[in-house]
């Protein structure tokens, strides 16, 4: 199939960027989106042109680097997937595809399509850990009997990947759904009680401080989130918050 | 000339369960004050890399961590999706140590360190309880405590896992502990950093060049020891199940500088990954081994079935029972499925050839749910009182069982192929996943330069000739909490005086100026060919003459098409931009440079090992029922010195001993 691509170009983070017409031919529809991306830069290449620059690595789903905002959607128009495991059925001869970055003050472009998401780094060094040593001299592992159900709901939220989707798909740019995955899956568990207060306060306090929005409670970001982490989490992060403050 | 001559493998004596308590009781240590004194770069943060920086930084060396991804938790461990051994004996089915040690030892091929084997079997369960305290959400019974599963070429249930997604759930773990150590100051991490040179002075491993991705710019970072966890090579293929951006440049570079090499040659050619759809396709897909448990592998017997499902007038489903060759369980009774992973991907390859593959390519086996959905549909209708005869029930009752223990792998199978596996049978062919082979280390993981420590898959030391299942987060982890933190005091403790390694040294001048050359020739290249048309066409070489199945000619001519392609490479290679900016294609090209390199070294050291043991076969070497035919003469690693390039590398020899177990014929039938 023929496809018209608009993509986002922006040689470096203090340039304006704009949008740029790519015209595709003979595209495979069992390729992969990226895939897709790949001819289209090698075309560049060989033309002396800038190829594209996209963020992308394990392309299976589980990593999360890869990003772009597709046709206004993060990951693009299927659901539960990342970009990378977007495939070009999806599409259908002679559709135009806007190709963006994810858009947010914490998530600056650093070229093209990429953009810089250590924010994400930094509210997990502000509590997303356990504080126990990794010397090995812990208590046997099934010494810590965890109820079926919880240790379930604990790893539904540990899915998390971490690749924004959630903050780009929000209208507030709220990060709230990210850092309530990894709050839900300590909260859930024994060994996350003792620091249990303290995780919450630290971590929506960087949020905060790296400029991600309030959540008003719209649902985009479970809509879009590749894993499927559910809303829940965010109430859960609302109690454990009220809590750290007032309990 | 033997390793031991001038490189001692640093083995201990004494009986084999007290060897690692013994070792560690003796070694030197460095005292805490004195650790503040210190620093330790660590190149890569996946379960080795990762879990090592946490762990030193915790004792209380200053750490500086490098990936060359956005953030350390998404190195390609991550991906990882069945799980991960430990002699725990949780599920009382007579496991132990030394059953791990030896299942992993036969499951090598006999081509693994007795005891480096011994030592991973030994710390495996302390892994599992480390991982909990941590919070790792693994899968648990409904009494609360951890449940078990079961991987290929062992006969106990030892695997502990999270669902299809275990190495990500202990990535996210060791990325915890190192976020702790980072809020604490104690590791700089630097991302979308690449290691581009090893720095030595004196003869020791001193430091790093490395190249912000972002900027383009050069940097130099010194420390007292350098630990590389960099990961395995399978790319050198072009297509394999690792990351776009898995490469074995750290690796390469600290050869170049005098790190030996050893065992290239044995790769892991996993049996169950989603076939390659067309000359587009960028990477493999692996389909978890633990799917083996639940799923039968079959192909048609009959050569017309096979001629009408490829021509789409059959599906496998209409195809009767009678008529399937579940040649796995024909084969290997006692195994049946579950087969070790070289031998269930020569299994396919064989009947693929024999012209039973049932997609259009002829490459494609089935992997086969029905039967599993069906049993526990059965279970499921029974526990719950239901009607065990109605089949619709039994089945719907049967697929959500599948999808609580794979659902993640399923849909990841559907989005790919767009096709339901729960309602028709996989399609599987075997792909390169793992290299066993690696630096060679001693064992205090230390490679030939003193102050180099290679950890992870990244080293070669335990999996021997072929990898079990569930091994390699085991290896990692044990290396990185484990092991290396033990071991490099040994080598830090005559390091407490030195003080900070300076990097205005005319060593560092000299690396950083070698690593500037290098990428102006690149950019500066006037050629007409994207990095990409190399490394295809690199991979396509690897994959006809070095992959699953070799021989003496088809070596030799890989030999002379690889130095033709690199040569080639450096003629007509075409990189755009500059060097001072974000520029993936230059960062490939280093890669792929190094790669041009590495596979040549690769097929030299398979020509030279002329037997076949695990991943590796020779086709001149098998028995007349087509299995692997080991040598005795072979017993040994193979570890290369580099010699200015690597048709020149000499070989050198590290005799294997085996005191505690029996070298058998490995079979599994």
């Amino acid at each position: 199939m023929d496809l018209k691509l608009k993509i986002w170009r922006q040689k470096n983070a203090s340039d304006k960027g704009k949008m740029v017409n790519y015209d595709m031919k003979n595209v495979s529809p069992d390729m992969s989106f990226l895939e897709m991306l790949d001819v289209l830069n090698n075309e560049l290449i060989e033309k002396g042109e800038e190829p594209v620059a996209f963020d992308h690595d394990c392309r299976e789903g589980i990593c999360g680097m890869c990003s772009l905002q597709i046709n206004g959607r993060p990951h693009g128009p299927d659901t539960a997937i990342t970009t990378c495991q977007l495939h070009m059925r999806k599409f259908k001869d002679g559709d135009t595809i806007y190709i963006e970055p994810f858009r947010s003050k914490a998530f600056p472009v650093i070229k093209d399509l990429i953009v810089d998401r250590s924010s994400f780094d930094r509210i997990q060094h502000a509590g997303g850990y356990i504080s126990v040593n990794t010397s090995g001299n812990t208590q046997d592992a099934n010494a810590i009997p965890v109820n079926k159900d919880d240790a379930d709901k604990a790893f539904d939220a540990a899915t998390c990947i971490g690749c924004g989707a959630c903050v780009a798909a929000c209208k507030n740019s709220s990060a709230m759904l990210f850092v309530s995955a990894k709050v839900s899956q300590f909260a859930l568990l024994p060994q996350g009680q003792i620091e249990r207060k303290t995780r919450a306060e630290n971590m929506v306090a960087q949020m905060d401080a790296e400029g991600f929005g309030a959540c008003t409670n719209t649902g985009a970001c479970a809509a879009e989130c590749p894993k499927e982490i559910s809303l829940t989490n965010i109430a859960r992060l609302n109690r454990e918050f009220l809590k750290s403050k007032f309990g | 000339m033997n390793i031991g001559d001038n490189f001692p493998a640093k083995l201990p004596e004494g009986p084999i369960a007290n060897k690692w308590t013994s070792y560690k009781d003796h070694i030197n240590l460095v005292n805490p004050a004195n650790k503040r004194l210190i620093d330790v770069i660590v190149v890569g943060t996946g379960l080795a890399g990762g879990s090592a920086a946490a762990t030193l930084a915790e004792l209380g060396y200053n750490v500086k961590a490098f990936c060359f991804q956005d953030s350390p938790r998404r190195a390609h461990s991550i991906a990882a999706q069945g799980g991960i051994n430990a002699a725990k004996n949780y599920q009382g089915d007579g496991d132990s140590v030394y059953r791990l040690f030896y299942d992993t030892v036969k499951g090598g091929d006999y081509r693994s360190r007795e005891e480096n084997v011994y030592r991973l079997a030994e710390v495996s369960a302390n892994i599992i309880d480390q991982c909990v305290a941590q919070g790792v959400p693994f899968a648990r019974e409904y009494g609360g405590l951890l449940d078990n599963r079961s991987f290929g070429g062992v006969l106990v249930s030892r695997t502990f896992y999270a669902k299809g997604q275990t190495g990500q759930q202990l990535l996210l773990g060791a990325y915890s502990a190192m976020n702790r150590q980072i809020s604490r100051g104690k590791i700089k991490m630097y991302n979308r950093h690449e290691m581009v040179e090893l720095v030595m002075v004196d003869g020791k491993a001193r430091g790093i060049i490395a190249r912000d991705l972002v900027t383009g710019e050069l940097e130099r970072h010194s420390a007292h020891a350098v630990v590389i966890a960099s990961g395995g090579y399978g790319n050198v293929f072009f297509l394999s199940t690792n990351a776009m951006g898995s490469n074995v440049s750290a690796t390469w570079k600290i050869h170049k500088k005098g790190a030996w090499f050893a065992n290239p040659c044995y790769t892991q050619i996993h049996p169950t990954c989603i076939p390659v759809s067309g000359d587009h396709q960028s990477k493999l897909t692996l389909m978890s081994e633990s799917l083996r448990n639940d799923g039968r592998i079959w192909v048609p017997k009959k050569k017309e079935d096979v001629e009408a499902i490829r021509a789409g007038k059959l599906k496998p489903t209409q195809i009767a029972e009678e008529d399937r060759d579940y040649y796995l369980e024909r084969r290997y009774p006692a195994f049946g499925n579950l087969v070790p992973r070289d031998v269930a991907s020569r299994a396919a390859k064989e009947r693929c050839d024999a012209g039973f593959g049932v997609n259009a390519t002829g490459e494609a086996v089935y992997l086969d749910f029905a039967a599993a959905i069906e049993r526990y549909g059965k279970e499921q209708a029974h526990i719950k009182g239901m009607d065990e005869n109605d089949m619709d029930l039994v089945r719907s009752l049967g697929k959500e069982v599948i999808k609580t223990k794979y659902g993640n792998l399923f849909q990841m199978y559907e989005k790919i192929v767009d096709d339901n596996p729960y309602e028709t049978p996989m399609m599987i062919y075997p792909a390169v996943h793992y290299t066993m082979g690696g630096t060679w280390v001693d064992y205090n993981l230390m490679s030939t330069i003193p102050g180099c420590f290679v950890i992870g898959e990244a080293n070669f030391s335990d999996h021997g000739a072929n990898r079990l299942g569930a091994s390699a987060l085991m290896q990692g982890l044990a290396d990185g909490y484990f092991v290396l933190p033990y071991t490099i005091g040994d080598y830090l403790a005559s390091d407490i005086r030195t003080g900070k390694i300076p990097t205005d040294s005319k060593e560092f001048d000299e690396a950083e100026k070698s690593v500037r050359d290098q990428l102006e020739k690149l950019i500066n290249n006037k050629g007409t060919k994207s990095v990409d048309y190399f490394h295809k066409k690199l991979g396509k070489v690897m994959w006809d003459k070095v992959g699953m199945a070799r021989n003496a000619k088809g070596l030799k001519e890989a030999i002379d098409e690889i130095k033709a392609i690199r040569e080639e490479f450096y003629k007509d290679v075409k990189i755009p931009g500059s060097i001072n900016e974000y520029n993936e294609e230059l960062a490939k090209a280093g890669r792929v440079a190094d790669f041009l390199e590495l596979g040549e070294l690769f097929a030299k050291d398979a020509l030279h090992r002329e037997e076949s043991c695990g991943g590796h076969f020779r086709e001149e070497f098998q028995t007349p029922e087509g299995e692997a035919k080991r040598d005795p003469k072979f017993q040994y690693v193979a570890a290369w010195e580099y010699k200015g390039e690597p048709s020149k590398a000499v070989l050198h020899k590290e005799e294997l001993k085996y005191e505690n177990i029996e070298v058998k014929e490995r079979s599994y039938k």
